[in-house]
């Protein structure tokens, strides 16, 4: 680099330009965190929605789907499985509770999580108020 | 050749420890490529999202485990003085090892539900999020644990002589620990849980983490060139300069689609679009500095992987990354193999790499000499190429599974369902698996060179 660029000025962008940034950074975290209740669905949650949420994280589901395109690649995304599935949460029960306990030969499946009547609902509603959520309408099509 | 300062070598237990966690990364990596083929391999004795936990968590844990063991040999040497306690260094090695080994052989050897009721999750539930996957228990053991490593550094560089480097360094590691804390914020909101969860990984991995990249690149280049530390910490403050202007409110290139106000598609997209800047201005700076180097350094493995490090960081995180940064593209690529091969060369070329970089550097000084014989460098250098090509070609084939993903499920007029296109796809899966296994061969070929004996280098 030029001579005539000096550390010093180096050194003035790197504290001057992190702490702009870092500070532009905190006001938008405050302004999206006042924002949120307009698209994140926050009316729908129950304490069954909340305890299904506690499902979904203690099977560790996100190992394997995505979810609003996070998470693993191995298996489909269940942002829109609520659409995707007619809107019928039963559907959703039965799929999760029809799993073979030892797979399909060859192929992925879903393992059998033996999961109880009660855990089965709040993963159900959780999935349905997820699927509440305005995400600018992705995923683009019902395939996720 | 002696070490400058004899409390480095404690560094050495990290990087053994660091490689030894790598092995096990990359057996787990090979499993999982093979189970995206074969469906039910180990199934149901290790599931895809069990063996995923144990890839992920072995990769942050064995990279923590090197940017310690790079931070201790790096400071001393740097603050011109003795480590502040050699002691502390080696209690939380061996807390952190365990701890360490503790969490992933809980992942294998209990049901991950059942993991969650042992250690009382639901009193204070941080579990079952991607990469923070550790009981809560594990993560407040990873706090103290960084805490203490913090102290150790810092009473060092705050008593010894602040140059740039260890300033810089200090100041990533600070953020590493402060950014963690976000791990226990666990809301039932979803959206408000995805944003912040991103604090830990984005503001880490094109944050803070950039920080300390470039630090040690920085320090490797003074050791292997001679050129003046003037113009190499000019080039330094201006990296992570650009890496925190562009990465900090280039986070939002993760708030697109998961619920959050529409300003970030403009904000993410933009300043994303500038976070390859630092990567090419660090590409730019390794080469310069090597090119005007003063002495040539016998580690001629050292120079390659410290220019590696520069190349595949700004490939991999860099090129890959602004692939599918842009709202528009992202809308069609966002959760597809398209993130996970941006996720594999960037990872690899930014971190794993730099880490080789240090070890590479400061393992022989460790062993008694200032550079290995030339025939363990010439084997640790084929062992960078087979690593390093086997990255590439995991990327390229992920990149056209992705590629072919995104038409199938999403782009066509007649959207087909995700698992139809899983199938369609698989060739792509099988070709990453072979490259998987070249990668695998490589390391194993870096793990020879270090057994490798020949003649002394005069130093």
């Amino acid at each position: 680099m030029k001579e005539t660029f000096t550390k010093g000025m180096a050194r003035n962008i790197y504290y001057g330009g992190s702490l702009f940034f870092f500070l532009a950074f905190i006001g938008l975290t405050v302004d999206t965190v006042n924002k949120l209740p307009k698209t994140d669905n926050r009316e729908a949650i129950t304490e069954v929605v909340a305890f299904g949420k506690s499902v979904w994280e203690k099977n560790n589901c996100v190992g394997c789907h995505t979810l609003l395109g996070e998470g693993a690649y191995f298996a489909p995304e269940l942002g829109n499985v609520y659409t995707r599935f007619g809107e019928s949460t039963e559907a959703i029960k039965a799929f999760i509770k029809s799993r073979p306990v030892n797979g399909i030969k060859g192929r992925r499946s879903m393992p059998q999580f033996n999961l109880t009547e009660e855990e089965l609902e709040g993963l159900a509603q959780f999935l349905k108020y997820a699927n509440g959520i305005d995400t600018h309408n992705w995923p683009p099509n019902i395939q996720g | 050749m002696k070490l400058k300062y004899e409390s480095q070598s404690v560094a050495k237990l990290y990087f053994m420890a660091a490689i030894g966690l790598f092995v096990g990364q990359i057996i787990f990596g090979v499993i999982l490529g093979l189970q995206y083929v074969w469906g039910d391999f180990l199934f149901p004795a290790i599931p895809f999202n069990i063996a995923r936990m144990v890839h992920t968590n072995l990769l942050i844990v064995w990279l923590l485990f090197g940017f310690m063991g790079a931070a201790y040999y790096l400071v001393p040497e740097e603050s011109q003085r003795e480590l502040y306690s050699v002691k502390l260094a080696k209690i939380l090695f061996w807390i952190f090892l365990i701890a360490g080994a503790a969490i992933v052989a809980s992942y294998l050897l209990i049901p991950y539900a059942r993991l969650a009721e042992l250690t009382g999750n639901k009193y204070f539930p941080t579990m079952g999020r991607e990469f923070l996957e550790q009981p809560t228990i594990g993560k407040i053991g990873i706090v103290i644990v960084a805490l203490g490593f913090l102290f150790n550094v810092g009473m060092t560089i705050l008593s010894g002589r602040k140059t740039v480097i260890n300033m810089i360094l200090l100041t990533g590691l600070a953020g590493l620990a402060i950014f963690f804390l976000f791990a226990f914020y666990v809301p039932d909101n979803l959206v408000l849980d995805k944003f912040f969860w991103w604090f830990v990984v984005h503001l880490w991995v094109e944050g803070v983490w950039e920080l300390i990249l470039a630090s040690l690149l920085a320090f490797v280049l003074i050791k292997v060139t001679g050129v003046d530390r003037e113009l190499i910490e000019k080039w330094l403050y201006i990296i992570v300069a650009m890496a925190l202007i562009s990465g900090l409110i280039g986070t939002g290139h993760h708030f697109f689609y998961i619920g959050t106000p529409g300003y970030w598609l403009w904000l993410g997209s933009i300043f994303s679009a500038l976070e390859p800047i630092p990567f090419f201005m660090l590409t730019l700076f390794a080469f310069n500095v090597v090119n005007k180097r003063r002495r040539d350094h016998p580690n001629k493995a050292a120079t390659l992987w410290a220019l590696g490090t520069a190349v595949m960081s700004f490939l991999g995180a860099g090129v890959w990354g602004f692939l599918h940064t842009l709202a528009p593209v992202n809308y069609y690529t966002h959760g597809t193999q398209i993130t996970a091969a941006h996720g594999h060369m960037a990872f690899y070329g930014a971190y794993v790499m730099v880490v080789l970089t240090i070890i590479s550097y400061a393992m022989p000084i460790m062993r008694g000499r200032k550079a290995n014989p030339m025939r363990a460098q010439v084997v640790e250098m084929w062992s960078f190429w087979l690593m390093t090509v086997g990255m590439v070609f995991i990327t390229l084939f992920l990149t056209a599974a992705g590629i072919l993903q995104v038409y199938l499920q999403r782009l066509t007029d007649t959207p087909l369902p995700f698992i139809v296109v899983q199938e369609k796809i698989a060739v792509f899966y099988w070709l990453r698996e072979a490259a998987g296994l070249v990668f695998l061969i490589g390391l194993i070929i870096y793990i020879i060179s270090f057994f490798v004996k020949g003649e002394e280098i005069e130093g």
